[in-house]
């Protein structure tokens, strides 16, 4: 890593086939990535999550052409569900964001999610980093959306705005699923439509019964090894504000931009110390997992671990008891000959 | 727990619509063979110009673009669209079309750039096994980004 903190100056095509590669693992894409990590943390990263239709698309569309106005740069990372059969995906968000292709200020990436749980891919951390490194003010990360708790998007971005929307279904989702967790900002779309009002108040009222810890307690989950601990909301101050917008028209989005810029400015005031202390955290733990699992599965013979397993089928042994077989056997491999 | 080897990544093929009719039926049915194929599609929808196809394109970086068109405008939107991606260094990115296209009017498209048309009819695999033959999958980083690497890296 050098300590250049400039923003490269990409073209929009070297920027779009780096992230090709950060998407498969290309090695020199990865390196580059690590070359510039130096460069990134000017951008601000907000994701936005919500079931499917709520109109995130449509929302992060209008939040684009205000910002824009306002002088920003802005990309937008759109997360899309990859079939778990073929592999393959349909990524559709781009239909409400026709309006900001051919603008110069304005970078768009479909990705599908490949599989990955929690609402965005494994990759969008790195993906979003590249987009940060390219100088870009505002990134936005639209999630896969799909109605559960899609928490994932607290670990790379710094605001997270949850989108609710009258008449989907349930009363308000957001609460089923447990995701006003990670919100910053609520959202209720489509206030154009019956029940708007009914939402904001069920939210207003969730909000108020979740005081103190809603929204400043979220952000984190991965347990063991995590020692930062989270501010609760008499420390921060940060009122989770519940806004109405219908997107399609522009009412209101002005409102949530304004909300975006002050969850910043809070941020920086010293909250965003600890929270980017705690996701970094989680994230090296998360890469350590990852390194772990890796090393393992290369060091494991295969015909031992399908004996294992086959132990398992038989009910001969309890999975625990498996994993910790391997773990044990790999300690001892370990103790003969130091893994290269 | 292999690396994804880089002739196994999913191909990038974008979809798009050029021109204003409303005929979007043909399109979704391709997008989704290709999707069953395997292939990650990015979709953009109705009434798209040839400069946003060229724009998304770019920013999503295709392995190919498919253009479905109904029109009857396919003669003057179609070759502006091989155009403007080779002016954004697209060039080496197959175009190939379907919808309602005389036969006439096929070997104008094909001397224009156009690498392929597919009518009504022609069996999706047919238009499935056509990509994968005409991408071949460049590597991302490796070639072109090298300048990146050796002024940034
Ligand atoms: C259904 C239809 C409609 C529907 C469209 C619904 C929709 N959402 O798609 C409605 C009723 C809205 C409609 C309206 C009109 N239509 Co109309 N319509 C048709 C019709 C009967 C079938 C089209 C269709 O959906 N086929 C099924 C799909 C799956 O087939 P496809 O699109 O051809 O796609 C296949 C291939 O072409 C290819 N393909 C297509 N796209 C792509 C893309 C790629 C990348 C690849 C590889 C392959 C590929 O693969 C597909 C699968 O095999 C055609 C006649 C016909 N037989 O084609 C007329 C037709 C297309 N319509 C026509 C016209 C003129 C109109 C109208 C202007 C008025 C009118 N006369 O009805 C309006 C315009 C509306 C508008 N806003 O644009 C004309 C177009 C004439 C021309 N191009 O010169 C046609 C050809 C009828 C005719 N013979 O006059 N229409
Ligand atoms: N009535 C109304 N419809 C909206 C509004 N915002 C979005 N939509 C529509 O809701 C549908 C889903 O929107 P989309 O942005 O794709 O939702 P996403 O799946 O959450 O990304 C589209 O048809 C939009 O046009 C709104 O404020 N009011
Ligand atoms: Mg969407």
């Amino acid at each position: 890593m050098t300590g250049d903190t400039r923003p490269l100056h990409f073209t929009k095509r070297d920027l779009a086939r780096l992230i090709t590669g950060i998407e498969n693992d290309d090695p020199h894409a990865l390196r580059a990535l690590r070359e510039w990590y130096g460069r990134t943390g000017s951008a601000h990263i907000v994701g936005v999550t919500g079931a499917p239709g709520s109109g995130k698309s449509t929302l992060v569309a209008a939040l684009t052409r205000m910002a824009r106005s306002r002088g920003q740069t802005v990309a937008i990372v759109s997360v899309d569900p990859s079939s778990p059969f073929t592999g393959g995906a349909i990524l559709g968000d781009r239909i409400r964001m026709r309006e900001l292709f051919e603008d110069d200020g304005v970078f768009i990436r479909s990705m599908a999610n490949r599989s990955a749980l929690g609402g965005i891919a494994r990759s969008t951390a790195d993906v979003v980093a590249a987009l940060d490194a390219a100088g870009y003010d505002l990134i936005f990360i639209e999630t896969v959306g799909a109605g559960q708790a899609e928490v994932e998007v607290a670990r790379v971005a710094e605001t997270v705005i949850v989108v609710e929307a009258p008449g989907l279904g349930d009363d308000v989702q957001a609460i089923k699923a447990g995701i006003l967790e990670v919100a910053d900002i609520l959202v209720v779309n489509k206030a154009d439509r019956e029940g708007a009002e009914r939402a904001v108040s069920v939210l207003q009222a969730a909000l108020d019964l979740a005081a103190p810890s809603v929204g400043t307690a979220g952000h984190h989950g991965y347990g063991a090894l995590h020692r930062v601990e989270a501010p609760t909301a008499s420390s921060t101050g940060w009122r989770i504000p519940v806004l109405k917008t219908i997107a399609t028209e522009g009412d209101g989005v002005a409102a949530v931009l304004d909300a975006i810029a002050r969850h910043r400015q809070y941020l920086e005031q010293g909250a965003g110390a600890q929270r980017r202390a705690q996701r970094l955290e989680q994230e090296v733990t998360i890469r350590l997992r990852d390194l772990l699992l890796k090393r393992a599965m290369q060091q494991i013979e295969p015909t031992r671990y399908h004996a294992l397993i086959e132990a398992c089928i038989a009910r001969k042994l309890h999975p625990q008891e498996a994993a910790q077989e391997l773990l044990n056997e790999l300690a001892r491999d370990d103790g003969r000959a130091p893994a290269g | 727990m292999a690396q994804m080897p880089e002739a196994m990544r999913p191909l990038r093929i974008l979809i798009a619509k050029p021109g204003l009719d409303g005929h979007d039926r043909g399109a979704k049915v391709i997008a989704r063979a290709l999707r069953d194929a395997g292939m990650e599609v990015i979709y953009t929808g109705l009434r798209q110009t040839p400069e946003m196809i060229a724009a998304a394109a770019l920013q999503e970086d295709v392995d190919a673009v498919g253009l479905s068109i109904l029109s009857g405008a396919h003669n003057t939107l179609l070759p502006r669209v091989v155009e403007l991606l080779r002016q954004n260094g697209m060039g080496d990115v197959p175009v190939f079309v379907g919808g309602i296209i005389p036969d006439e009017d096929v070997p104008g498209l094909k001397a224009a750039g156009i690498a392929a048309v597919f009518g009504p009819g022609t069996p999706l695999s047919e238009i499935v096994e056509f990509i994968r033959e005409h991408t071949p999958l460049r590597h991302p980083i490796a070639d072109r980004n090298s300048r990146l690497m050796s002024d940034y890296g």
